[in-house]
C-alpha cells in the first residue's frame, strides 16, 4: 500500500514539477498559507497541504486557490473537501458526537486533576505539618555530611 | 477503595492494549470515501482514443460499471493491469478508464503495451475529476450502480482476492436489483 | 565471518541477559550474596558482548558488506564514510541494536556506581534492566536480526535515506535512545523498590540522578529532532506534533513530573507510590514510543520500515512489561505508607501542581495522538488529529505550569505563608507585566497572543532573579562568592534549566508572532524585499556530491545596501535512490534566522532560468534550541551535586561527627 504511492508520488513528482507563478495578493496569500496548514495532504505520510510538494498538494492548492477566487469562505472551502475525501482532510477535526472525548477529554482531565489535587492537600493538611516526627530535613544532614568530608579531606584536620 | 486507585493505571493501560491490537490489522494510510452511498460524480470528459467524442456520467445510467483510475506513470497500475484484462474479458460488467493526469500518447502506446479492458477511456488531463472523485492514490476502482450510486472504492492495485470477494459478488448483486 | 561474530555475541549477550534477569532476582529474594553477586559481572560482559555486535555491523558498514542484507539496504559504496557508520543505526534494525547497547550501558554504568547500594536493591535493580534486555534481545534475533546475510551478495547496496544523510541526523538518535533507555534505571530502581518493599528518601536520592541525566539526554534529543526538521525538511517547521515527535515529548513530560516528584520523595519522604508510578509511566511511554513508530499503527513523516509481526512482537513486550509492572504497583504500593504533610500552599503543594498538570499535558497528547486509531478501531471513520488541536489544548495546560514555575522555587517546605510568597515575588510580577505589555510595541506589532507568551517567560526570568537574590541576601557567608559557593549544584542545575524554559518560550512567542514567509518565483537578477532584506537572486549552478547531483543557488542577501550573506540553497537528487531533497541556506544569528530553500524550477515562456523558492524571516527561532540545550544543562549540572556522590559510610561518619 505505502509503497506504491510512494512511487507514484515520486514519479510524478518529478513529471509534473512545474512552478506557478504566484499572483501576489500578501492579504489572499497569508489567509490560505493559514488554512493549507490546516488541511492534510493525503498522500503524504504525515504533512500539511502547505508544506507539501506532492503533486495532488498542488492540484489542491491550487483548488483551493480557484476556490477562494471565486469568494468561497474557508469554511465552504473545507466542505468542499471533506466532501470528496471525508474528515481525514482536516487537521483541526470539527467538533461532533465522536470526538467530544477528544476535544473535551484533557479539560474534563484537568477537573479531575484539580479536584484530586484538592482533595490531596485538605488530606495532607489534616495529616498536620508542624509536628516533629518528620524525617530529618535532609539539608541539615547534607549539611553535616558536607560539613564532615569537607573535615576529612583535609589533611589538616 | 485504595485498590481500586491502585488498580487505575493497569485498567488503562488494558484499555490501550486492547485498541494498540486492533489498530495493527488496521492501514492508517487508507481513508474511506464519503463518496459511498452518494451520487457519482458528474463528469463530462473526452474519450482518449476519440479526443473530439465526450462521455458524461449520465450516460452511464441504467448499468452498473466500474471506473478504475489509472495513469501511464503509475507503476502499481501495471500490477493490477492483467486482472481488469482478465475481467474485460469475461463482460462481466463495462469497466470505464479514467486516464489520470497523463499524456495522451503515453497512455495510448501504455495501453497497446499492455492491453486495453477498457469498454471507454476518458481523459482527465488536469485531475479536476479525480479531485470530484476523491482520488488520493492511483490506482483505484469504483463500483457505481444502476441508478449512478456509488457503492464501491478500492484503494490501490486490485487482488484477486478484492475481485472475487467483494467487487463481483456486489457488481452481480447490483445488476440483479 | 565479522557479521557472525556479531550474531554469534547477540545470542551469547541473550544467554547473559537471561541469567542477568533471573538468577539475581532469585538471590535477592532468598538472601543468596551468591546469587546477588552475579548481577554485577554479568551486566558488564553483557554490556561487552552487544559492544562487540554493535562493532561487527559498524564494520559491516564502514567495509561496505554488501554480502550483509542492513548493509545492502541502507548505504552503497558513493556514500561518506561518516554517513556509512552513521547508517549503523539508520535502520530499524540497527537503531534497535542501539537501543539494547544503550541499555547494557546504562546497567553497567549502575553497577559502577553502586558502592553504596545495598546489595539487594542492587540485585534487582540489574535483574529488572537484564529482563528488559532479554526482550529486546529477542526482539533483535528473531525479528529484527541486523546480520541476516545475502546470498549471493549485492554488487552495489541502495542507500541510506538522503534525509538522514545529515551531521543532526547523526547524533539525534543516540541522544534520544539514551534519554529513552535512561529511564530504564529509574524503571529498574522503582520496580526493585516495590519488590523489596523498601520505598524511602534514601531510595529517592538514589534514583534521582539517573532520571535528571535521561531527562537531559532525552531534551537535547528532542531539540535535535527539531532542529534537524527545521533546517533540512526545508519549510522551516520546527515541530509538527507528528506521531513520532509525540511519542518522544510523552516520555520528556513524565520525565518532567518524575524530576519533580523524585525531589518531594527525597526531601520530604513523600509522594512515594505516585514517584513510583511515574517511573514506571515514563518508561513504559519511552516503549510505547518504540511500538508506534516500528509497527505502522500510526502515519508519521518519519516512522520506519514496518512489519506486522514486529508490531506483534512488540505489543506482546508491551504488555508483559507495563502489565507486569503495574500489577506489581497495584499490588504492593498500598503499602508504602503516606508520608508527611504539608499545608495547602507549600512547596508540596505547588509541586503536586505541576506534577498534575505535566501528567494532563501528557495524557491530552497521547489522546491526541491515539484518537484516529481509538475512532477506526471502533469503526467510527478516520480523522487526522493534527496542531490546530494540540495548540488549543497545549497550550492552556502549559500557561498555569509556567506561571507556577515562578512561585514554587520561592515557596517553603511544608508550609509557605501567601503574604510572604506575595512580597516575595510582586517585583517580579510587575516587572513581567510591565515589560510584557510595552516590548511587543518595540517589536514591531502587539498582540494578545505576543504579550501573553513574553508575559510567562518574563516571569519565569524575573521570579527566578528574585529568588537568586533573596538567597544570596539571606546566606550568612560573608563575601559574594562565598555565598554563591554556599548553593547546591541542584539548585543552580534547577535556575538554569528553569531560564532555559523562559528562552524556549520566548524563541516561540516571538517565532510565531514575528515570523515572515513568503513563496516566490524569482528571475535571475530580481531583488525582493522580505521584511528588512533585499534577496537577489543570482541564478543555479550545477552541483556535485559524493552520492548526489543538484543545483544551488546563489541568492545575496542585503541590508540597507550592504551585503551580508550569499546564501547557497540546494536542490539534490540523490543517485542511489532518485529521491530529490531540499538543502535550505540558513543564516543564523542570535536575534533570528533568514532561511531561503529552494523549491523548483518554472517551465513556463518568459521566465526562463527562474525558480520557485521561500524565502523565511525566523526572529529569535534559534532560542528554542537553546532553551533546551540551558535545560539539559541545568540537568547536567544538577547530577554532579555532591550528596549523590557521598558514600553511605560518609554519611554514617558524618552523623556520628555531627553527633558527637
Amino acid at each position: 500500500m505505502k509503497r506504491y504511492l510512494f512511487s507514484a508520488a515520486l514519479a510524478t513528482l518529478l513529471a509534473f514539477a512545474a512552478g506557478v507563478l504566484a499572483q501576489s495578493n500578501p492579504a489572499l496569500d497569508a489567509r490560505l498559507k493559514k488554512l493549507e496548514e490546516e488541511l492534510r495532504c493525503l498522500v503524504c505520510q504525515n504533512q500539511s497541504l502547505a508544506d507539501s510538494s506532492a503533486p495532488l498538494a498542488e492540484d489542491l492548492r491550487r483548488e483551493v486557490r480557484a476556490l477562494a477566487d471565486q469568494g468561497k469562505n474557508d469554511a465552504q472551502i473545507k466542505e468542499y473537501l471533506v466532501a470528496r475525501y471525508g474528515d481525514f482532510v482536516l487537521y483541526n477535526p470539527p467538533v461532533k458526537a465522536i470526538t467530544w472525548l477528544l476535544w473535551f477529554g484533557p479539560f474534563v482531565l484537568l477537573a479531575g486533576g484539580g479536584v484530586i489535587w484538592a482533595l490531596v492537600l485538605r488530606r495532607r493538611a489534616r495529616r498536620g505539618y508542624d509536628d516533629d516526627d518528620l524525617p530529618p530535613d535532609p539539608r541539615a544532614v547534607d549539611a553535616g555530611v558536607e560539613k564532615a568530608r569537607e573535615l576529612l579531606d583535609d589533611p589538616r584536620a | 477503595m485504595k485498590a481500586l486507585r491502585l488498580l487505575l493505571p493497569l485498567a488503562v493501560f488494558a484499555i490501550l492494549v486492547v485498541f494498540l491490537w486492533v489498530g495493527l490489522s488496521r492501514d492508517p494510510r487508507e481513508v474511506p470515501s464519503p463518496l459511498i452511498g452518494k451520487p457519482a460524480p458528474e463528469f463530462r470528459l473526452p474519450q482518449l482514443h476519440a479526443m473530439d467524442k465526450q462521455l458524461s456520467t449520465s450516460e452511464m445510467k441504467g448499468q452498473v460499471w466500474l471506473l478504475n483510475v489509472w495513469a501511464s506513470w503509475c507503476v502499481s497500475c501495471r500490477i493490477e493491469h492483467p486482472l481488469l484484462v482478465e475481467l474485460a474479458r469475461t463482460k462481466v460488467v463495462p469497466v470505464i478508464g479514467l486516464n489520470y493526469k497523463d499524456k495522451n500518447d503515453l497512455g495510448i502506446a501504455w495501453l497497446q503495451r499492455y492491453g486495453d479492458p477498457y469498454s471507454i477511456s476518458i481523459v482527465d488531463a488536469d485531475g479536476r475529476v479525480g479531485i470530484d472523485w476523491g482520488v488520493y492514490g492511483v490506482p483505484e476502482t469504483f463500483v457505481v450502480d444502476k441508478s449512478g450510486m456509488i457503492r464501491y472504492k478500492h484503494i490501490g492495485p486490485l487482488t484477486t482476492e478484492a475481485l472475487e470477494r467483494k467487487i463481483l459478488p456486489l457488481v452481480r448483486e447490483l445488476q440483479n436489483a | 565471518m565479522i557479521p557472525e561474530l556479531g550474531h554469534f555475541a547477540l545470542i551469547l549477550a541473550l544467554l547473559v541477559a537471561i541469567a542477568q534477569g533471573v538468577l539475581p532476582m532469585i538471590g535477592a529474594q532468598r538472601r543468596d550474596a551468591a546469587l546477588m553477586a552475579i548481577a554485577r559481572p554479568a551486566a558488564h560482559a553483557q554490556f561487552l558482548l552487544v559492544a562487540f555486535a554493535f562493532g561487527c555491523l559498524a564494520w559491516s558498514f564502514a567495509t561496505a558488506d554488501f554480502s550483509v542484507e542492513l548493509v545492502a539496504q541502507h548505504a552503497n559504496s558513493q556514500l561518506p564514510l561518516h554517513y556509512r557508520l552513521a547508517a549503523t543505526w539508520g535502520s530499524h534494525e540497527g537503531s534497535l541494536l542501539l537501543w539494547v547497547l544503550m541499555l547494557t550501558g546504562w546497567a553497567t554504568a549502575v553497577s559502577l556506581r553502586s558502592r553504596n547500594l545495598p546489595a539487594a536493591l542492587l540485585a534487582r535493580v540489574l535483574a529488572v534492566m537484564g529482563l528488559v534486555s532479554v526482550g529486546f534481545l529477542l526482539f533483535l534475533l528473531f525479528t529484527s536480526n541486523p546480520f541476516l546475510r545475502l546470498i549471493p551478495a549485492a554488487p552495489e547496496g541502495r542507500d541510506l535515506n538522503p534525509l538522514l544523510q545529515d551531521p543532526g541526523m547523526v547524533i539525534h538518535p543516540p541522544m534520544l535512545y539514551m534519554g529513552y533507555v535512561g529511564f530504564s534505571v529509574a524503571f529498574a530502581f522503582s520496580i526493585a523498590a516495590l519488590l523489596g518493599g523498601k520505598l524511602d528518601a534514601t531510595w529517592a536520592r538514589w534514583s534521582r540522578p539517573w532520571t535528571t541525566a535521561a531527562w537531559s539526554f532525552l531534551s537535547i534529543g528532542i531539540a535535535l529532532g527539531s532542529w534537524w526538521a527545521y533546517y533540512e525538511l526545508g519549510w522551516g517547521g520546527w515541530w509538527f506534533w507528528d506521531p513520532v515527535e509525540n511519542a518522544s515529548f510523552m516520555p520528556w513530560l513524565i520525565g518532567t513530573a518524575l524530576l519533580h516528584s523524585l525531589a518531594v520523595t527525597e526531601k520530604r519522604g513523600t509522594f512515594k507510590s505516585w514517584t513510583v508510578l511515574l517511573a514506571i509511566i515514563a518508561f513504559s511511554l519511552s516503549l510505547l514510543g518504540t511500538f508506534l513508530v516500528r509497527s505502522g499503527v500510526l502515519t508519521s513523516v518519519h516512522a520506519f520500515a514496518t512489519d506486522p509481526t514486529r508490531g506483534v512482537f512488540i505489543l506482546v513486550f508491551l504488555a508483559i512489561v507495563i502489565g507486569g509492572s503495574l500489577t506489581l504497583y497495584a499490588v504492593r504500593a498500598g503499602a508504602v505508607g503516606g508520608g508527611a504533610g504539608f499545608a495547602p500552599v507549600s512547596r508540596e503543594s505547588l509541586l503536586l501542581a505541576n506534577n498534575v498538570l505535566l501528567v494532563v499535558a501528557c495524557a491530552s497528547v497521547l489522546l491526541g495522538t491515539l484518537y484516529p486509531l481509538f475512532l477506526d478501531a471502533l469503526n467510527l471513520g478516520k480523522i487526522s488529529v493534527g496542531p490546530p488541536y494540540f495548540d488549543a489544548v497545549f497550550v492552556p495546560l502549559m500557561a498555569p505550569l509556567v506561571f507556577l514555575m515562578g512561585v514554587g522555587p520561592v515557596a517553603s517546605w511544608r508550609r509557605a505563608e501567601l503574604p510572604d510568597l506575595w512580597t516575595r515575588l510582586r517585583w517580579a510580577l510587575a516587572v513581567a507585566v510591565v515589560t510584557s505589555l510595552l516590548l511587543p510595541f518595540a517589536l514591531g506589532r502587539w498582540s494578545p497572543l505576543i504579550a501573553f507568551g513574553l508575559f510567562l517567560a518574563l516571569w519565569v526570568i524575573a521570579a527566578t532573579a528574585a529568588l537568586v537574590i533573596q538567597r544570596l541576601r539571606q546566606s550568612p557567608q560573608p563575601g559574594l562568592f562565598a555565598k554563591l559557593a554556599a548553593n547546591s549544584a541542584a539548585w543552580y542545575g534547577m535556575i538554569l534549566a528553569h531560564l532555559g524554559i523562559a528562552v524556549f518560550i520566548i524563541g516561540v512567542t516571538l517565532v510565531k508572532g514575528y515570523e515572515i514567509e513568503q513563496n516566490l518565483t524569482m528571475t535571475p537578477g530580481q531583488t525582493v524585499r522580505v521584511g528588512d532584506y533585499d534577496f537577489t537572486f543570482r541564478g543555479v549552478t550545477p552541483v556535485n556530491g559524493p552520492n548526489y547531483s543538484g543545483f544551488a543557488g546563489a541568492i545575496e542577501m542585503r541590508r540597507d545596501g550592504k551585503l551580508r550573506e550569499v546564501l547557497r540553497p540546494e536542490k539534490r537528487i540523490y543517485n542511489a535512490s532518485g529521491m530529490p531533497m531540499t538543502e535550505a541556506a540558513i543564516d543564523t544569528g542570535f536575534f533570528g534566522d533568514r532561511y531561503v530553500s529552494l523549491g523548483e524550477p518554472v517551465s513556463e515562456k518568459g521566465h526562463e532560468g527562474a525558480w520557485v523558492m521561500r524565502v523565511y524571516i525566523k526572529p529569535f527561532v534559534d532560542w528554542i534550541w537553546g532553551g533546551c540545550l540551558l535545560m539539559a544543562l541545568g540537568g547536567f549540572i544538577a547530577m554532579t551535586d555532591r550528596r549523590y556522590r557521598l558514600k553511605v559510610k560518609d554519611r554514617i561518619a558524618a552523623m556520628a561527627g555531627a553527633a558527637a
